[in-house]
C-alpha cells in the first residue's frame, strides 16, 4: 500500500541554522506513526517542516501528490491537521468557537455537525464546558480541545506534538487511549512526536528514531521495542 | 438645567463619532498592535468622496452607501500594498510610514478638492426630533447611526465564521494558519473595515461643522483619548470612552476651560489614563515576566 | 513584527579595510575639513534667503540633535518636540518684545525653561511605552497651536495675532548683515550642542541611555537609575527644542500660534529618522532634508498649476515611505554600509 505521506531529503533551517539534514519517513495509511528522541533533536522540526511552518528544503508528497511550496494554510486543506506543541489554544475565544474554527475551511455544514457530535462523543467534558473560555480549562482539556479541533477538519493525517505535555500520567492514559479510537473508527492516520517513548511504542505501529536532525532508526514499533540494544542506546530505559 | 442637558446630549452626539473612530483604531491595533496615526485622514478623505459623490447629483443614502464601499475597498489596498511590505520594521518605521499616509491624504484632499471650507448637509430633516428641545435632528440622527454601527460590528465578529475568523487571526496567527485561516487577508479585511467605519465617522462630523481636510485632525485626538480611556486592546471599551470623552469635553469646554482649549482637555485624558492605569477602564492588565 | 530596538547603532570599531588606499580615520578627518570650510564659507557665497534657509538647517539640527538623544539613543519616541520648540520661541519673543531682554541672554532662560517643561514631561511619560508615548505626544503636538492660541495668554503671546521682534545686527560692528550674523550666531551655538551631545554619547551617560533603550531590565539590575536618566533625557532634549525655537524665534524675527502646529513635530521625527537614529552625524542629512524638500516639493507642485498647493504634502509623504522602504537605517545607515559594499567591489575587481 502506497503511503499516504512520503519525505525524502527533508531539510529545515531557523534562519541561518540548518536543523533538519535530510529526513527520510513514510507514514502508512491508517497507521500510526511515532517520532522519538532525545530534546532538540529535531522531532518537533519535522511537523512544523512538514506544514511549511519553517524554511524547508526536499521532497514532500502526500496523497500521491507533492506538496510543493504550499503555504501552511494551503496544506491544511489538502488534510493535514497539526496540534502544535504547546497546543496553539485560542484561549481568549471559548470552547465551541474554538471547534468551529476546526472546520473553517469546510463548506459541508450537515458533515460539520456529525462531526461536532463526534468531537463531544470522545470528550465529553468539551460539551459540558463548550462556552467557556478556552483559556480557563485545565492542561489537560485544553488538549483534548487541541485534539478535537483539529478532527474537526476531517484530516486525513493528524500531527501530534507532545500531546503528553505537562499532564498528569492519568490524563495521559486517557487521551492516549482515546488516539487510537480516533484511529480505529475514523481512519485517521497519525504521526505523533513524543518524549515518553513507552507511551508511543504501545500506541503506534511504525516508529522512527530522531538524532541531531537525522532518521537513526527506523522500523516497526514492535520491533524497537523488543530491541534492547535501541531500547538502552536511544531511549534509556 | 436644560442648557446642561443640551450640552450632555451634543456631547453623546459627538461622543458616538469619536466612538465610532475610536472602534477603528482598536481594531486595527487588536491586529498588529499598532495604532493608525493616519485614521483621521482615511475618514476626511473619505467624507470628501461622499461630497463629490452628492454634488454630482447622487442621492445621500446611496452616496453614503457607495463611499463606504469604496473606503472599504481602499482601506483594503492600503494593507496589502503600503503597510504589507514594512511588516517586521521596527515600529518608528512604521510610525513614519503612518505619518507619510497622514500626509499623503491631507494633501491630496487639498489639492482635488481645495482647502476652501465647504458645506456638507445633514441627510436628517431640519426639524428636531419629536420636537425635542435637547438635541438638533442631526446629532439624534448621529447618535442612532453610532449605535447601528456598533451594533453591527459587534453582529459581525460575534455571529459571522468570517468574523470569528478575524477574531482568531489577530490573536493568534499561528494557530490560525493551521486551522487554514489566510492571515494576511484577515488583516487587509480589518484595514478595509476600519476605513469603512471611519468613513461613517467622517460622514456624520462634517454637517457639524464645516468639511475641510484638517477637519479630522482634532477628531483623531479625542478618539484617541476614547480609546485609551476605554482599554486600547477592548473595542466596546473604546466605544464607551469615546462617548464618555465626547460628554466630558462638551462639558468642560462649556463649564470649565472654554471651547478654545477643548482639546487639551483630551491630552489631560490620554496622558492621565497612561499614568494611573495604562490599560483604560476595560482593558486588560499586561504583565510581562522579567 | 520586531521590538522597538532600532535597527542603526553606532559601529563600535572602524573598518579594518582600507578603502582607495585611505584609511577611514582619514576620510572622517577629511568630510570634517569639508564641512567646516563649507560651513564657515557659506554666509559669503550664499545670499540673503539662501543663508536664511541654511541658518534654518542649523536651528533644526539643533532641535533634531535633541530629539535624537531622546528617541534615537534612549528609544522613547516623541511625535510632540514642536510643543518644546514652541515654549522655547515664545520665550524668547515674549523676553525681547515684553522685557527688553537682550537675544542672546534668552537662549539660556529658553533653554532652561523648556529643560525643567521637558523633565516634568517626562515624568509622567515613564510610565508609558513606545507606541502609547508616541500618541500622548502626538496629542501635544496637535493641542500646542490650541494652547498658544488661547485668549487667557492673550496679553502675553499676542494672541493669534503672534509676536514680532526685529532683527538684531552684528555686534562690535564687524563687516557683517544681520543675514550673515545670525548665521554665524547659529553655527556657534550648533557646534556648541552638536560638540556637548557628541560628547555625552561617547561616555558612561551615553551608554547609560543606550542600555536603557535596548534592555531596561538588564541596565536597571546593573544598578542604572532608569527613571532619572529617561526623565533627563526628555529634559535635554527639550532644553535642545527649547534652544533651536529661541533661535529661530530671532532668525524669523515672528512668532505665531500657526508656525507651531503639527507638521513641525513630525518634520522633527522625519528628520531624525532619515538622517538616521542614534547617529549624530545624520541629523545633518535630516536637517537638510526637512528644510529643502518640502520647498522643492513646493517647487515641483507649480508645475501642476496653482491649485497645486497642497501637493508639496503628498510628494513628501511618498518620499518618506519611499525612503523607509529603501533605507530604513536612514542616510546615515546607508552610509555606514557604504564602506563595506565599496570595499567588497574594489576587492571583487582586483580578483575578478
Amino acid at each position: 500500500m502506497p503511503a499516504l505521506l512520503e519525505a525524502r531529503g527533508l531539510k529545515a533551517y531557523y534562519g541561518p541554522v540548518q536543523v533538519l539534514h535530510g529526513i527520510d519517513i513514510d507514514i502508512a495509511e491508517g497507521g500510526i506513526t511515532a517520532l522519538l528522541g532525545a530534546n532538540g533533536a529535531g522531532k518537533t522540526t519535522i511537523l512544523r517542516a512538514l506544514c511549511a511552518m519553517v524554511r524547508r528544503e526536499g521532497a514532500v508528497n502526500f496523497a500521491g501528490r507533492p506538496l510543493g511550496a504550499r503555504a501552511t494554510e494551503d496544506i491544511v486543506r489538502l488534510g493535514i491537521a497539526h496540534v502544535p506543541d504547546g497546543r496553539g489554544t485560542f484561549v481568549d475565544l471559548t470552547v465551541e468557537e474554538n471547534l468551529r474554527l476546526g472546520a473553517y475551511t469546510r463548506a459541508d455544514r450537515a458533515a460539520v455537525a456529525e462531526d461536532f457530535a463526534r468531537v463531544y462523543g470522545y470528550f465529553p467534558r468539551l460539551e459540558e464546558r463548550r462556552r467557556q473560555q478556552a483559556g480557563t480549562l485545565s492542561g489537560g482539556e485544553q488538549q483534548m480541545l487541541a485534539i478535537s479541533r483539529a478532527l474537526m477538519l476531517r484530516p486525513k493525517l493528524l500531527l501530534l506534538d507532545e500531546p503528553s505535555f505537562g499532564l498528569a500520567p492519568i490524563i495521559v492514559k486517557d487521551i492516549f487511549r482515546i488516539l487510537r479510537a480516533i484511529n480505529r473508527e475514523s481512519q485517521v492516520s497519525m504521526l505523533i512526536v513524543e518524549q515518553n517513548a513507552n507511551l508511543a511504542l504501545d500506541l503506534a505501529d511504525h516508529a522512527y528514531l530522531i538524532e541531531t536532525g537525522r532518521v537513526a532508526v527506523g522500523g516497526a514499533a514492535s520491533a524497537i521495542r523488543g530491541d534492547d540494544a535501541v531500547r538502552r542506546c536511544y531511549l534509556g530505559y | 438645567m436644560t442648557a446642561f442637558a443640551h450640552q450632555l446630549f451634543s456631547g453623546l452626539a459627538m461622543g458616538g463619532i469619536y466612538a465610532i473612530l475610536a472602534l477603528a483604531l482598536v481594531m486595527i491595533y487588536q491586529a498588529t498592535h499598532l495604532v493608525n496615526f493616519a485614521q483621521g485622514e482615511m475618514a476626511m478623505f473619505s467624507t470628501y468622496i461622499a461630497w463629490d459623490l452628492i454634488d454630482r447629483g447622487m442621492p445621500y443614502w446611496a452616496a453614503f452607501a457607495l463611499t463606504i464601499v469604496v473606503s472599504f475597498l481602499g482601506g483594503m489596498a492600503i494593507e496589502r500594498l503600503v503597510i504589507r511590505p514594512f511588516a517586521n520594521a521596527p515600529v518608528l518605521t512604521i510610525i513614519i510610514v503612518f505619518i507619510g499616509l497622514l500626509l499623503i491624504f491631507n494633501s491630496v484632499a487639498g489639492w482635488q478638492y481645495s482647502y476652501t471650507i465647504k458645506t456638507f448637509d445633514s441627510p436628517f430633516p431640519a426639524r428636531s426630533w419629536f420636537g425635542n428641545s435637547f438635541m438638533s435632528s442631526h446629532e439624534s440622527g448621529a447618535i442612532l447611526v453610532t449605535f447601528a454601527v456598533l451594533a453591527l460590528v459587534y453582529a459581525f465578529f460575534r455571529f459571522t465564521p468570517l468574523g470569528l475568523a478575524m477574531r482568531a487571526a489577530a490573536q493568534n496567527p499561528a494557530s490560525s494558519r493551521l486551522v487554514g485561516i489566510r492571515v494576511g487577508w484577515m488583516l487587509a479585511i480589518g484595514w478595509g473595515l476600519a476605513a469603512a467605519i471611519g468613513s461613517v465617522a467622517g460622514m456624520m462630523a462634517a454637517p457639524i461643522d464645516y468639511l475641510d481636510p484638517n477637519m479630522m485632525l482634532g477628531i483623531l485626538i479625542y478618539a484617541f483619548a476614547g480609546a485609551v480611556l476605554g482599554g486600547i486592546d477592548n473595542p466596546w471599551g473604546a466605544a464607551f470612552g469615546g462617548f464618555a470623552v465626547g460628554v466630558l469635553e462638551n462639558i468642560a469646554g462649556a463649564y470649565f476651560v472654554g471651547p478654545e482649549i477643548k482639546l487639551s482637555v483630551a491630552l489631560l485624558i490620554i496622558i492621565g489614563v497612561l499614568v494611573a492605569r495604562p490599560s483604560g477602564l476595560f482593558g486588560r492588565m499586561l504583565v510581562t515576566r522579567v | 513584527m520586531t521590538p522597538m530596538t532600532i535597527v542603526s547603532r553606532e559601529p563600535a570599531a572602524l573598518p579594518a579595510k582600507p578603502i582607495l588606499g585611505l584609511d577611514a580615520r582619514l576620510w572622517r578627518r577629511a568630510a570634517w575639513a569639508l564641512l567646516a570650510i563649507t560651513a564657515l564659507g557659506l554666509p559669503f557665497v550664499a545670499s540673503g534667503y539662501h543663508l536664511f534657509q541654511f541658518s534654518q538647517v542649523l536651528i533644526y539640527a539643533i532641535a533634531l540633535i535633541g530629539l535624537n538623544l531622546l528617541t534615537g539613543y534612549n528609544g522613547q519616541i516623541s511625535l510632540g518636540h514642536g510643543a518644546f520648540f514652541a515654549i522655547g520661541g515664545y520665550t524668547t519673543a515674549i523676553l525681547v518684545t515684553k522685557l527688553g531682554v537682550p537675544y542672546w541672554a534668552t537662549l539660556p532662560v529658553a533653554g532652561a525653561i523648556c529643560f525643567v517643561a521637558g523633565f516634568l514631561f517626562g515624568l509622567p511619560a515613564l510610565r508609558l511605552g513606545g507606541l502609547y508615548l508616541a500618541l500622548a505626544t502626538f496629542a501635544l503636538a496637535v493641542a500646542t497651536p490650541q494652547l498658544l492660541n488661547y485668549k487667557g495668554f492673550d496679553a502675553w503671546t499676542g494672541g493669534s495675532q503672534g509676536l514680532l521682534l526685529s532683527k538684531p545686527y552684528a555686534p562690535f560692528a564687524l563687516p557683517l548683515s544681520p543675514d550673515q550674523w545670525l548665521y554665524f550666531f547659529c553655527l556657534a551655538c550648533a557646534a556648541l550642542f552638536f560638540w556637548a551631545a557628541a560628547n555625552l554619547v561617547r561616555g558612561r551617560i551615553g551608554r547609560a541611555i543606550v542600555a536603557i533603550r535596548d534592555h531596561p531590565i538588564a541596565a536597571e539590575t546593573m544598578g542604572v537609575n532608569i527613571s532619572f536618566y529617561k526623565a533627563m533625557c526628555f529634559g535635554v532634549s527639550a532644553l535642545y527644542a527649547g534652544v533651536a525655537g529661541a533661535l529661530a524665534a530671532i532668525v524669523v524675527g515672528f512668532v505665531s500660534p500657526d508656525s507651531f502646529g503639527l507638521f513641525l513635530s513630525l518634520s522633527f521625527l522625519v528628520g531624525i529618522v532619515v538622517g538616521g537614529l542614534a547617529s549624530i552625524w545624520g541629523v545633518l542629512f535630516g536637517a537638510l532634508f526637512i528644510e529643502f524638500i518640502p520647498n522643492y516639493a513646493d517647487q515641483l507642485s507649480d508645475l501642476f498649476g496653482e491649485s497645486a498647493k497642497a501637493l508639496p504634502g503628498a510628494i513628501y509623504g511618498v518620499l518618506l515611505i519611499g525612503l523607509m522602504y529603501v533605507m530604513p537605517g536612514g542616510v546615515a545607515g546607508a552610509l555606514r554600509s557604504a564602506p563595506r559594499l565599496f570595499s567588497r567591489l574594489f576587492s571583487r575587481a582586483k580578483h575578478g
